[in-house]
């Protein structure tokens, strides 16, 4: 069966190295379908203008895409309202505003933040730093070899002190899906609150964050069709409020005083500039298309198209497979025998077949998989089984090719 | 693009065979760099007498193509001076950005097969992570 939506993805259809595109890597970036291009080109060629600032016509219909794509996120996410959808440039940003703001100004020495060693550098760090500026300690819960997490033993760390967990909620590495829900739980029960990196997940799975009872959670918009250059904070509303902006200037300001200055309301109190219009305006149309497949069409077929590639890859000897047996989406982290990944993923690029290699942004995780480096496929919507036919066919060559050179 | 090109028999031989790899007692300088974007990392250590290289040698993770430059270069500047040592690493970088370098001046014959590498951008960060290293040990002694 041919995959009916491929051909809404207009970069899809060329030869790289004189082979037919595969592209196995969203897990970085995703591609993009045509109604989200249209919306851009349609807003630069059509109605190109600030946002919040004239008065004149075009400016109110960008103001409308702009606010009308908020809207649209806030439904896609189920939050309560429009106030707690911060624009950002992408996730990497949003994490590093709660980190910046919110913990640097509520944690002190002898407060805990828990994360785990499996986080993407841009859930690490921002954390890490705050920890060191603020004097808390920053600590991991343990992970189970397959990347899953065994709330018993998650349930023992958790203590009044405890005052932030970082977490992801779908691994770039591993395609682990962490138990959120429960997490928020057992952090509300001591009175911190729970940041949930949502980068791979918000592509993949319907994300519900009042029901999750999520404090804050971040995703990226080019990793779920939308355009690079836009991202989501979410943050609950009494949250948000009592945190002070990190960024200044236009835009976000109410009344400016020679010595001082006020803010807007939410959201706009954290949008200091021009902000990313045609982004936000990409990523509403984003949404649109995700909403019009279904984000459990998009779940279960990226679930499957993972098993699939699982088992078939696991045929091939001497290639390891990283992360759990089974409730895996949407990749597949592996090594080919001793063959370097650099090198498995250029003999696959001369066929056509693009994956990543490398640390995939996660060294503490590498270190803990005792790997200098894994090669990663990644699968999305517009992938179906004869992409992994090719993937595997290619590792087969791969392998041959470097026996061949090896004898 | 043939892959032929970038995996020559010379540069497998090095890669499977690696010389100068391991550490020494005596030391002049050591240099420890990693390629940030691909988690690649070499560690080389030089000894440096009278304006001299007189020994070289690494350890490190990588792929083939960072591994066996790693190899040649170890080969490649035993003997060499410092200043002879820098003009090698200059040449070599051009080599990686395409440039028709004259390849007799590589005091090692095998570099030579690295050239292919330069058609696969991609990958000319892994070739010249060792260079970097050994610019910057000498650099450092100078
Ligand atoms: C799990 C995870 N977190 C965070 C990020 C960072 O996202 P961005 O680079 O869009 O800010 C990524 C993207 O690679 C990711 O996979």
């Amino acid at each position: 069966m041919t995959n009916p939506w491929k051909k809404d993805f207009p970069i899809l259809h060329q030869q790289v190295n004189g082979h037919p595109l595969v592209y196995l890597d969203s897990g970085a970036t995703s591609q993009k379908p045509y109604p989200v291009i249209e919306a851009m080109s349609q807003y630069y060629e059509g109605y190109n203008s600030n946002v919040h600032r004239g008065v004149h016509t075009l400016g109110t219909k960008a103001t409308d895409g702009f606010e009308g794509a908020r809207e649209k996120i806030r439904k896609f996410i189920n939050a309560k309202s429009v106030q707690e959808i911060i624009y950002t440039r992408g996730t990497t940003t949003a994490i590093n505003l709660v980190a910046s703001s919110y913990a640097r100004m509520n944690l002190q020495p002898g407060d805990e933040i828990i994360t785990t060693v499996a986080e993407h550098h841009s859930n690490f760090i921002p954390w890490q730093q705050a920890a060191k500026a603020t004097g808390a300690t920053f600590k991991f819960f343990p992970l189970e070899a397959d990347g899953t997490l065994d709330l018993a033993k998650v349930a023992e760390m958790i203590t009044p002190q405890t005052k932030v967990i970082a977490i992801h909620h779908l691994s770039n590495v591993m395609g682990t899906v962490q138990p959120i829900k429960e997490l928020a739980q057992m952090i509300h029960a001591v009175g911190g609150v729970i940041s949930v990196d949502g980068a791979q997940a918000a592509p993949h799975m319907r994300v519900d964050v009042q029901d999750l009872d999520v404090d804050f959670y971040q995703f990226s918009g080019h990793k779920m069709m939308g355009p690079t250059g836009i991202g989501v904070l979410y943050g609950k509303k009494a949250l948000l409020e009592q945190m002070e902006p990190i960024e200044f200037g236009g835009e976000m300001i109410d009344f400016v005083d020679l010595y001082d200055s006020t803010w807007k309301e939410l959201p706009w109190k954290f949008e200091g500039g021009t902000p990313i219009i045609a982004g936000a305006i990409g990523l509403g149309a984003a949404i649109d298309y995700l909403e019009a497949v279904g984000m459990d069409t998009i779940e279960e077929h990226d679930r499957k198209l993972a098993t699939y590639a699982a088992e078939q890859m696991g045929q091939i000897e001497g290639l390891t497979i990283y992360g759990p047996k089974s409730e895996r989406t949407g990749l597949v982290t592996f090594n080919l025998g001793d063959v370097h990944p650099h090198d498995v993923a250029t003999v696959l690029d001369a066929e056509g077949i693009a994956v990543r290699a490398g640390h995939h942004c996660c060294q503490p995780l590498m270190r803990w998989l005792k790997a200098s480096a894994t090669a990663r496929a990644s699968f999305y919507l517009y992938n179906d089984e004869s992409d992994i036919d090719a993937l595997v066919k290619g590792l087969k060559k791969t392998k041959e090719y470097f026996g061949h050179v090896f004898r | 693009m043939s892959l032929d090109d970038l995996y020559r028999r010379v540069i497998m031989d090095h890669y499977q065979h690696p010389r100068n790899k391991g550490t020494f007692e005596d030391g002049t300088v050591s240099i420890e760099l990693n390629n940030p974007t691909c988690g690649d990392r070499i560690s080389l250590q030089l000894h440096l007498e009278e304006g001299k290289i007189t020994k070289a040698m690494f350890t490190g993770e990588g792929c083939s193509i960072s591994l066996s430059s790693a190899s040649m270069m170890t080969e490649a500047v035993k003997g060499l001076t410092y200043e002879q040592a820098l003009e090698l690493v200059d040449l070599f970088s051009r080599m990686m950005l395409g440039e028709d370098v004259d390849v007799e001046k590589f005091p090692l014959e095998d570099i030579e097969a690295l050239t292919g590498v330069a058609k696969f951008p991609a990958r000319i960060k892994c070739a010249t992570l060792a260079w970097k290293a050994l610019e910057k040990g000498v650099n450092e002694h100078k």
